[in-house]
């Protein structure tokens, strides 16, 4: 993606991205009870990315968010495959997940569990993939 | 008890640390902090010897995948404790001679991690109880092996050494894995111990025999089992660490314990007797007999080891003979030919591993183990020398050494085999005693080509006069451990005797009580026949290795082109022409014929299924009515999907997809399926930035000018696809034959803790089938990331060197 001078795209951009993943975290935290998870705030975090790469050319985007989203899908999907075997030290068949909801001063009663490691995998895996490839085809003009 | 089923897991665990610690201490050579691993393991597993010894195993479980009843079940028997002994014991001495052995300049990393990768594996082998289990780590210990074999990739002969190796065993694996399945539908279960307690049910079974057959595929690919054998000389290119290791004293010894393990189950018919002890017979001569004519010091050994192999073989065949009438007096000396082949394992593990270890050191200093640019080294290499005779004399079954009173044990028991009368061996039995006698006069020939050819005669390489030929002390102290043992052995043959090789016996003849004092080992019999065709092979070997020059050109009469190899090499490469010009038939490169396959095989495929089984009824009685929201969206949809038909630009139907996209997110909506909306809003948004991303490299949008037959076709099978997903759609929603999902939104919050039920059932429920898919599309990422970048490679140096 070569660099652009659109200055309204830019102006937009800068703020429109930091809504886009506010949205993505909201997202993954909100899917435990309502609409959300994993797998769709990865995508919604990759528009994001998408969108930064769009608008600015890919040297400025990686100056100032040094990625390699090929290890990000590889750290996601280690993560994913490793909570599945926390499980098997407890004893319990591949993959179990435990919870536990404790109340916290401020924010209310929240419930902890590994399935939210798991979906974190998820949701990283789904960020590295689609963004190498929408960059790997972009390189390739 | 933990113990077993992380013994396995610790090398694996160990190997992942490798990286950081190598990062961490890079003056070190890393192989200092592998060398705790096995070491650990060998003194954990030591301290089982007393109990093992008094006939009790331990046995460890845990759940794997539970719906499908495969669970992670270690068993530790005395058989497994042999070789669960070998591989830590072996393991700590080649590491410690690893560590003198490649420099840090080698890819250490690699190396070890591919080392401890194996040694998880083979632990894995032999302590599973579990056949999927089991098969998963044989299959691991072929893969791992295949990384070493190829450690110095850059050279040919070691990347065809090692796809040789893994196509050999991997698909003698397949076979394997193939009986494991049978043997599955026999007994129903897959747990080698309640196998081997309903034997008795299964021996008239159709399967029964093709599944011995396949597994014996799997035990000789593994072992190196004529015809089988031609992998193992070539994966002599691998550094000679892991010759040692792996292609003498463990990993093809998996075969072994796949026979020794599998006996009590098939032993005691004609068929597995024939073939195992005919199999190892002839291995046993084929082996010995061209390993006289290797001139490559590690090829020599190779085929050696080959030979040694078919030797252990061929003794548990004569031992199955015993389970042919069940207990009685005279089954007793065909359980000694087993006793015999657990102690000739071990012992040639020791003197193998020890002349592995020498000539490696060897080929270190001399920089040849071609025994023509060798010799006259004994003034040289003291030390060295010793440790090779002490290791061939043993091989070649001289006392005072720990191969002497194996060798005797198996002449005792091919001499046994001969006086059967059953499996028709009064006419063939002879023939057992003859071969192994012809036989072993050859072994005794190769092992005074070692030691003479190398130590003795005149030194040819160049001088140098202050250079130090006898290595440093460090990689002299494994072979030196290994022949004391050598020489401990033949001394104090009964305390191995006792406590290793007496306890695995009873797991192999578990309907048997046997009685130890029927296995002790002496070295004097008195003059008896045994005795006699040891100094016969003495006498004739030696006038064969004196006037070796005048008969070499026997071999000549085995040409390399009428070979097994030979054979290797054509099949190779017919199946490669072959399935080159397959693949061209049908790969034509236009995405619209892959298409066409794709689309023709589902509308075959599930429409087949849904009128064969007579699937395709629904009733429309029962659903809800169309909402007029609802038929907005269906216009839009097919004004749009009409519209795209008729598209001037490509950008136009870009966007008409992407409205049939949003469309389709807009009906989850009205479906209460907010989830699913907002995944279908995402997904459309980034496709049609894919798209548009792809839009440079696309070809001109024009009109198609394929003949209209062509076009019928094309049509049909649209109409086709379409039908038949609507009609599966409409027949889906009527039938109700599984249990219903939405059962568990109500007790989503109590199993999963949270109430969201879609990523309930992603997350936990289904958490399997989001985890494979989340690697499936990881794959996919990393498939198109190298797709991508392997192009810009295209045309530039070749990076293969020789």
């Amino acid at each position: 993606m070569k660099e652009t001078n659109d200055v309204i795209l830019h102006m937009v951009t800068k703020v429109v991205v930091f809504i886009i993943l506010t949205l993505a975290i909201y997202l993954f935290i909100a899917g435990h009870n309502q609409p959300g998870g994993g797998f769709i705030s990865g995508l919604v975090l990759s528009s994001a990315f998408v969108l930064l790469y769009l608008s600015f050319d890919v040297e400025t985007v990686n100056s100032g968010l040094p990625l390699n989203f090929v290890v990000v899908a590889a750290v996601g999907v280690f993560l994913s495959v490793t909570t599945g075997f926390l499980a098997i030290f407890n004893g319990k068949s591949f993959l179990t997940h435990t919870f536990t909801s404790k109340t916290f001063p401020l924010i209310g009663k929240t419930e902890m569990g590994t399935v939210t490691l798991f979906e974190a995998g998820v949701s990283l895996a789904v960020v590295g993939v689609v963004v190498t490839i929408i960059l790997g085809i972009s390189e390739d003009v | 008890m933990l113990t077993i089923n992380l013994a396995i897991f610790i090398p694996f665990l160990a190997a992942i640390f490798i990286p950081f610690i190598n990062n961490r201490f890079k003056q070190t050579h890393i192989g200092w902090f592998i060398l705790v691993v096995p070491v650990v393991l060998f003194i954990a597993l030591l301290r089982f010897i007393p109990t093992i010894a008094r006939g009790e195993t331990y046995i460890n479980s845990s759940q794997w995948i539970p719906s499908y009843g495969i669970e992670f079940t270690t068993y530790l028997d005395g058989l497994s404790m042999i070789f669960g002994l070998l591989i830590t014991g072996i393991g700590s001495l080649v590491i410690l001679y690893s560590i003198y052995y490649l420099s840090t300049k080698e890819s250490l990393t690699h190396f070890y991690i591919y080392l401890l990768l194996f040694m998880g594996a083979m632990l894995g082998v032999i302590f599973s109880d579990n056949l999927m289990a089991l098969y998963v780590f044989w299959e691991l210990t072929s893969i791992s092996s295949f990384l070493l074999i190829a450690f110095w990739y850059h050279r040919k002969q070691s990347r065809y050494g090692a796809k040789k190796s893994l196509l050999i065993t991997v698909s003698g694996g397949f076979a394997m894995l193939a009986s494991f399945i049978m043997i599955y539908a026999m007994t129903g279960t897959l747990s080698i111990r309640e196998i081997a307690s309903s034997i008795d049910s299964i021996s008239d079974h159709a399967l029964f025999i093709p599944a011995l057959i396949l597994l014996l595929i799997g035990a000789f690919t593994k072992s190196a089992q004529f015809p089988f054998h031609i992998w193992l000389p070539d994966a002599m290119e691998a550094p000679t660490p892991v010759s040692a290791y792996l292609h003498s004293a463990t990993m093809v010894k998996a075969g072994i314990y796949l026979v020794a393990r599998f006996t009590p189950i098939f032993g005691g018919g004609d068929l597995w007797f024939w073939l195992v002890s005919g199999v190892g017979i002839i291995t046993l001569f084929v082996g010995s007999f061209f390993a006289v004519k290797q001139t490559d010091l590690k090829a020599l050994l190779a085929y050696s080891t080959v030979s040694q192999l078919g030797m252990i073989m061929s003794m548990l065949g004569f031992g199955s003979a015993a389970l042919h009438a069940g207990y009685s007096p005279k089954s007793v000396v065909y359980t000694q030919a087993v006793f015999a082949a657990l102690f000739h394992l071990v012992n040639h593990s020791t003197f193998k591993g020890a002349l592995f270890m020498v000539i490696g050191i060897i080929d270190l200093q001399m920089g040849t183990r071609d025994i023509r640019r060798l010799g006259g080294l004994i003034s040289l290499m003291p030390v060295s020398f010793t440790i090779a005779m002490i290791g061939s004399f043993s091989m070649a079954g001289l006392p005072p050494f720990n191969g002497f009173l194996s060798k005797e044990m198996f002449f005792t028991s091919a001499l046994n085999v001969s006086n059967l009368d059953i499996f028709s061996l009064n006419t063939w039995g002879t023939l057992f005693s003859v071969i192994a006698w012809g036989a072993s006069v050859f072994t005794f020939v190769y092992c005074m080509i070692i030691v003479f050819k190398t130590f003795f005669g005149e030194y040819k390489g160049r001088h140098h006069e202050n250079k130090q030929f006898e290595p440093p002390i460090g990689m002299l102290i494994s072979p030196i451990i290994l022949g004391l043992f050598v020489v401990g052995i033949f001394f104090f043959p009964n305390l191995v005797g006792k406590y290793l090789i007496y306890p695995a016996l009873g797991h192999i003849f578990p309907s048997m009580t046997l009685q130890l004092d029927a296995y002790s080992i002496t070295a004097w019999h008195g003059f008896n026949t045994e005795l006699m065709m040891t100094i016969a092979i003495v006498l004739v070997g030696g006038f064969l290795y004196l006037t070796l020059h005048r008969w070499r050109g026997v071999y000549r009469l085995f040409p390399e082109t009428r070979s097994f190899d030979a054979v290797y090499n054509h099949s190779l490469s017919g199946m490669e022409k072959g399935s080159a010009k397959l693949t061209k038939l049908y790969m034509t490169g236009f995405l619209r014929d892959y298409l066409v396959y794709i689309y023709l095989f589902l509308v075959a495929v599930t429409g087949g299924v849904f009128i064969y089984t007579g699937a395709f009824s629904f009733d429309l009685s029962q659903d809800s009515p169309v909402s007029s929201y609802e038929w907005i969206f269906v216009v839009i949809i097919l004004t749009a999907g009409f519209a795209i038909l008729f598209a001037k630009s490509r950008l136009t139907a870009i966007l008409l997809n992407g409205v049939i996209g949003f469309s389709i997110a807009f009906f989850f909506v009205l479906f209460r399926a907010p989830d699913l909306a907002l995944t279908q809003t995402i997904i459309e948004t980034v496709t049609t930035v894919l798209f548009l991303l792809c839009f440079y490299f696309l070809p001109e949008w024009k009109k198609e000018s394929s003949p209209p037959s062509s076009k019928i076709t094309n049509m049909l099978i649209s109409v086709a696809v379409g039908l038949i997903f609507i009609v599966i759609g409409l027949s889906v929603n009527s039938g109700n034959l599984f249990e219903q999902v939405s059962l568990f939104f109500e007790d989503a919050d109590e199993l999963a803790g949270g109430n969201n039920i879609v990523n309930a059932i992603l997350g936990d429920f289904r958490a399997f089938d989001t985890m494979l898919e989340v690697v499936v599309l990881f794959i996919g990422g990393i498939g198109v990331y190298s797709i991508l970048k392997l192009k810009k490679w295209k045309g530039e140096e070749n990076i293969e060197g020789d």
